[in-house]
């Protein structure tokens, strides 16, 4: 009976932690739109609906309808399936990262967590690294040489930023000595003054820049700059399955928000007499603007140089971070 | 004077050349600069730049359809016939000028002489797929019949539409509500234009 009712909650929670995300991915866009044409001093949508806030359903409507081109020389299953893990592995990782603190309803306490895993962190950063073959099947398997560079350029990329994010949240975890993202907030109650990024201010920079690479926003979305190489590994989609790759981004993008806003932000404790939840909600929003707010002010970098900087840079203050962390520790 | 001023002639005193950064010649200038363009905070700039844009929210933004742009009175666009203020009869006298001064050789008129022995002026198409909007009409003009209008949406079923003198030509409905305006920009009267008028010497 008990187990039942587990089952039953896992589920509504997955449904509705994917619906909500999916659909504030969504509207990411929208905001995205308005907050790039403010800054560029453009009104952005304004037709669909009150200022433009029905874009995204517009945007939806010819996402559905469009015609589903799979183009003559791919490989069709990879091509097919490529979107699939790509927006997959984005919600996947969702499963482990808490949103809010637990609160009561009808009696019943609720934990808004899918599944509170002691290696939670260790489970985000795995699947969100399992994302990457989204963008390497769907570009090797377009028989297109931009999509081809665009899967090369996903796989340098991911292979130098993912030594990065391990070893920056490395000594965090270290201090803490949890990888459970409950815990890890848990540690930071009490106060803005206990939040990690006061003592780990050097690992939540490499986090936050490797968070920017994992999600392939500007200024390291160097696997699909349309300047050089036309749309990376999406050149060849079309429709829904490439509405997949964006909502993904999207679901990418709000999920390393949460994770930076936990590891490092004081997660969703509550701050003098406004609620947790009202904190974490701000935290993410401040975090999904950075991200546009990057995207408006800075150039793109090349290939070359986001290797150069992950290697001979980010690399090696990561591991002085972590020697440094250790020797305090001790 | 060397070759190097002579390419300078024009550049005022004061100028401040830059050379451009220094090129780092070995690893440890090359560390020194990655570390000075580090802490430098020179992304920081660019963020409040774009922040402050979005604060300031100066949007330049023309909503097209619903709001135009203001045309300045020079501007060139096709062309329009007026009609005298005082009798609503049409200006042009048909004397040819812009016929012959048009370099892409795009006007026509047909005149005939009425039975008033008055010239009239029958028929006037400008060909605006070869027109190049150079305005020599509206300068030569000396009746300031053929001026530029400021309409510049010409989509249009048929390629002779607004060529036609019908089209150009300043509606009846549209003059008596004196709304015909007088063209302000290229080949017209200035504004103090009367007080170089002078009358006719008597003993002519």
């Amino acid at each position: 009976m008990n187990e039942t009712a587990v089952v039953i909650e896992t589920i509504i929670k997955a449904v509705i932690v994917l619906s909500v995300t999916a659909g504030m991915g969504a509207f990411a866009t929208w905001i995205e739109r308005k907050v790039l044409a403010f800054m560029q001093r453009r009104l952005g949508p304004m037709h669909v609906g009150p200022y433009g806030v029905l874009q995204l359903a517009a945007d939806g409507i010819k996402l559905f309808t469009k015609e589903d081109i799979i183009p003559q020389n791919v490989i069709k299953p990879i091509f097919i399936l490529a979107p699939v893990i790509a927006a997959t592995t984005a919600f996947t990782a969702m499963a482990a990262v808490p949103y809010f603190p637990e609160f009561t309803l009808f009696g019943y306490t609720i934990t808004p967590i899918v599944s509170d895993i002691n290696v939670a962190l260790l489970y985000v950063m795995g699947v969100s690294s399992v994302g990457v073959y989204g963008p390497l099947l769907a570009g090797m398997s377009s028989a297109n040489k931009w999509s081809l560079l665009g899967a090369a350029r996903a796989v340098v990329q991911m292979l130098s930023f993912e030594v990065v994010s391990g070893l920056s949240v490395l000594a965090p975890i270290m201090m803490i000595g949890s990888l459970s993202l409950i815990d890890i907030n848990d540690y930071q109650s009490g106060g803005v003054t206990n939040w990690l990024i006061w003592k780990q201010p050097l690992a939540f920079l490499l986090f936050a820049m490797a968070g920017f690479m994992e999600t392939n926003r500007s200024p390291f979305d160097t696997i699909e700059f349309e300047a050089e190489v036309v749309s990376g590994y999406a050149t060849e989609y079309s429709g829904m399955r490439w509405g997949l790759f964006f909502v993904g981004e999207y679901a990418n993008m709000i999920t390393i928000s949460v994770l930076v806003s936990i590891v490092f932000m004081g997660g969703y404790n509550p701050i003098w007499f406004i609620p947790g939840a009202l904190v974490m909600l701000f935290k993410v929003s401040f975090w999904v603007f950075l991200f546009l707010w990057v995207r408006a002010a800075w150039p793109h970098i090349r290939p070359d140089q986001l290797m150069w900087v992950c290697w001979k840079v980010l690399m090696p203050l990561a591991v002085i971070n972590v020697v440094i962390t250790g020797l305090a520790l001790v | 004077m060397e070759l190097k001023d002579f390419k300078n002639r024009n550049i005022a005193p004061g100028y401040i050349f830059f050379e451009g950064e220094k090129v780092p010649e070995n690893g440890w200038q090359m560390f020194k600069r990655t570390v000075k363009r580090s802490i430098k905070g020179e992304l920081f700039v660019g963020l409040w730049i774009v922040f402050r844009e979005m604060i300031r929210f100066d949007i330049h933004t023309v909503q097209y359809p619903a709001e135009k742009l203001e045309m300045g009175p020079r501007y060139r666009a096709v062309h329009r016939l007026l009609r005298l203020f005082e009798s609503g009869s049409e200006r042009c006298i048909g004397c040819g000028l812009c016929e012959k001064i048009c370099i892409s050789n795009c006007i026509r008129m047909d005149t005939h002489v009425d039975e008033r022995s008055r010239k009239v002026v029958s028929e006037y198409s400008i060909n605006f797929g070869r027109c190049i909007f150079c305005g020599y009409c509206a300068e030569v003009c000396p009746e300031l019949a053929i001026v530029h209008g400021s309409d510049y949406e010409n989509a249009s079923e048929q390629r002779a539409h607004f060529g036609l003198k019908e089209d150009m030509l300043t509606p009846l409905d549209t003059f008596k509500a004196k709304q015909q305006q007088e063209f302000p920009g290229f080949g017209a009267l200035s504004d103090n234009a009367d007080e170089f008028v002078k009358k006719t010497p008597l003993a002519y």
